[in-house]
C-alpha cells in the first residue's frame, strides 16, 4: 500500500478547559475517501479545521505528506510551526465551507482565478482556463461575470467546490456542505461531489450528516463520539452493520 | 447699530472668498492626513501583545477626549519649548498635524469597525486558499471593509470642515479670520461674518446630501449581502 497522505497521531483539542478531541489517530491514503458521522460536539469540524491550519491542535502530530503540520525543525529543536512552514504545507490540502465563504466582492469567475493567480503564480490567461473549465464542470460555466449574491445556495455551494478544486489539493475537506441549503438543493451538490469522488486521485474528507450519500461515497467511514473515534471500518461496515449502541441509536435519528 | 447694507456686503465678499483656499486646503490636508494616520492607528491596535494594545487604546482616549482646541495650541505654542524633542511648526502645519491627529482616532475607530464587520468565514476561506496575510490584507477583506465605511468617512470630512475654523486661534487665515479682520478694519461684522456662514451652508450642504445618497447606496449594497447570508442560515432554522 502507498504511503498516507495524511496521518493524525494522538492528536488531542482543548477549547480552555473543555476537551472536544481526546487522542484522534488516523490514516488518509491517496485517494481514499473518508467519511465522518457524529452527533452534533463531537468535534468532527474541530478535526477537519485542524488540517486546514484554522484550528491549532493542543497535543500530537498531523503529518501531510510526510510533513509534520504544526511543528518546524528550527537550530536542531522541533518548534512550533510559523506562517511560512505552514503555507508551505497547507497548499497541498482544500476545503469546502458549510456556508461558503465566497468572496462577495468578485465575480464567480474571479472567486475561482483569484487564488491560481496570486497564490500559484499562473498567468492570467492559463488560471481563466482552467477556471472556466472548472465552473463548467460543476454546471456554472453560464454564470461567470454574476456575483455570488445573485446565486441560490445550491449554485453558491458548487463555486465554492470550484474554487477549492482548481488549486489541486491532494486532500479535499467537505464541512456538512449541504446543511445550509433548502432541501431542494442538496442534491445538486451531493452529485457534484459524487462526480469528483469517481474522478479519482484526491483524496477526501467528509463530514456529513447524509448516511446514504456515504456509503455510497466513502471508502471508510469514522463514527466520532465525544471526542474519540469510537467505531471506523468500511461505510457498510459501520452504517449498516455496526453492534456499537450509541452509533445505532445516532443512526436511528436518520433513518425513519 | 448699524443695519444690513449691501454695499458692505460686496466689498467684503471678495476679501473674505480669498480665505476659502485656505480653509478647503487645511481642510483637505487635515482630513489626508486622518486617513492615513487612521491606518496607523488600526494596525497598531491589532498588535496581538496586551500591553501594546493597551498603551494604544489609552493613547486613543486621551486624544480623543481632549478638546481639539487645547491640541492645537500645545502643539503650536508648547511643543516648541519642549526639551530635545520639540521644535516649531508654522501654523498651517500645526493645524494638520493637530486636527489631523485629533480626528484620526476617529478615522481608526471607522476603519476598525469596517474590518471588524467582514465576516471571520472570509478570513478562513482565504486561509484554506493559502492567501500570504498581505494577500488576504489587499484582495480579500480590505476591499470589503473600505466600502461600507465610506459615509462615515465622508462625515468626518464635513465635520473636520466645520472644525477647521479653530486653526484661526493659531493664525491660519481662512475665510473666519478674513472675516474677522474685515470686520476689525471696518466695524462691520454682520456682513463679513453671514458670509462665511454662508459659505460654509454652500460647501457643506451639499456635500451633506451627497454623502446620504451614498449612504443609501452603500446600504443596499448590503442588503445584497445580507440575502447571501440569509440564504446560507435557512437550513439552519
Ligand atoms: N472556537 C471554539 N471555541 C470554543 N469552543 C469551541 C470552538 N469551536 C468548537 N468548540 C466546541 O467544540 C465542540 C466540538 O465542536 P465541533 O464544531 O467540532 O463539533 P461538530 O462535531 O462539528 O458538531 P456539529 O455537528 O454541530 O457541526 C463543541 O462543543 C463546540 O462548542
Ligand atoms: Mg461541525
Amino acid at each position: 500500500m502507498s504511503e498516507p497522505i495524511v496521518t493524525f497521531q494522538d492528536v488531542h483539542k482543548s477549547f480552555g478547559d473543555v476537551k472536544v478531541l481526546k487522542g484522534i489517530d488516523l490514516e488518509v491514503k491517496p485517494a481514499e475517501k473518508i467519511a465522518i458521522i457524529g452527533p452534533s460536539g463531537s468535534g468532527k469540524t474541530t478535526i477537519i479545521r485542524m488540517l486546514m491550519t484554522l484550528e491549532e491542535p493542543t497535543a500530537g502530530d498531523i503529518i501531510v505528506d510526510g510533513n509534520n503540520l504544526w511543528k518546524m525543525e528550527k537550530n536542531g529543536k522541533t518548534v512550533d510551526a510559523n506562517d511560512k512552514h505552514l503555507r508551505a504545507i497547507r497548499g497541498d490540502i482544500g476545503m469546502v465551507f458549510q456556508h461558503f465563504n465566497l468572496f462577495p466582492h468578485m465575480t464567480i469567475l474571479e472567486n475561482c482565478m483569484t487564488a491560481i493567480i496570486h497564490v500559484k503564480g499562473e498567468n492570467k490567461e492559463k488560471a481563466k482556463k482552467h477556471s472556466i473549465e472548472m465552473l463548467e464542470k460543476v454546471g456554472l460555466g453560464d454564470k461567470l461575470d454574476n456575483y455570488p449574491s445573485q446565486l441560490s445556495g445550491g449554485q453558491k455551494q458548487r463555486v465554492a467546490m470550484a474554487r477549492a478544486l482548481v488549486m489541486r489539493p491532494k486532500v479535499m475537506l467537505f464541512d456538512e456542505v449541504t446543511s445550509a441549503l433548502d432541501p431542494e438543493l442538496v442534491g445538486e451538490v451531493l452529485e457534484v461531489i459524487r462526480g469528483i469522488a469517481k474522478d479519482g486521485e484526491m483524496a477526501m474528507i467528509l463530514v456529513t450528516h447524509e448516511m446514504d450519500f456515504a456509503l455510497d461515497v466513502a471508502d471508510k467511514v469514522l463514527f466520532l463520539d465525544e471526542g474519540v473515534i469510537a467505531e471506523q471500518g468500511s461505510a457498510s461496515q459501520v452504517i449498516e452493520h455496526s453492534k456499537n449502541e450509541r452509533l445505532q441509536s445516532f443512526l436511528k435519528r436518520f433513518r425513519s | 447699530m448699524n443695519n444690513w447694507n449691501w454695499d458692505t456686503f460686496f466689498e467684503a465678499f471678495p476679501l473674505v472668498l480669498e480665505g476659502i483656499w485656505i480653509t478647503i486646503g487645511l481642510t483637505v490636508a487635515c482630513y489626508l492626513f486622518a486617513l492615513l494616520f487612521g491606518f496607523v492607528w488600526t494596525f497598531l491596535r491589532r498588535i496581538p501583545i496586551k500591553p501594546i494594545n493597551w498603551l494604544v487604546t489609552w493613547v486613543m482616549e486621551f486624544i480623543r477626549s481632549t478638546p481639539p482646541l487645547v491640541q492645537l495650541f500645545f502643539i503650536f505654542y508648547a511643543w516648541p519649548m519642549v526639551p530635545v524633542v520639540g521644535f516649531a511648526m508654522d501654523p498651517f502645519t500645526s493645524a494638520v498635524l493637530g486636527l489631523g491627529l485629533h480626528f484620526s482616532t476617529y478615522i481608526g475607530e471607522v476603519y476598525r469597525s469596517g474590518i471588524d464587520a467582514v465576516d471571520k468565514g472570509q478570513w478562513e476561506a482565504s486561509t484554506a486558499l493559502n492567501f500570504s496575510t498581505r494577500q488576504k490584507w489587499t484582495k480579500i477583506i480590505i476591499p470589503q471593509a473600505i466600502p461600507p465605511t465610506i459615509p462615515m468617512l465622508g462625515n468626518y470630512l464635513i465635520i473636520m470642515f466645520k472644525e477647521v475654523p479653530l486653526a484661526s486661534t493659531i493664525g491660519v487665515v481662512g475665510i473666519l479670520q478674513m472675516a474677522n479682520n474685515y470686520g476689525a478694519q471696518n466695524w462691520a461684522y454682520l456682513e463679513p461674518l453671514t458670509i462665511v456662514a454662508i459659505l460654509f451652508l454652500i460647501l457643506s450642504y451639499p456635500s451633506a446630501i451627497l454623502i446620504k445618497k451614498l449612504e443609501v447606496k452603500m446600504n443596499t449594497r448590503f442588503d445584497k449581502k445580507a440575502v447571501v447570508n440569509s440564504s446560507s442560515s435557512k437550513g439552519a432554522v
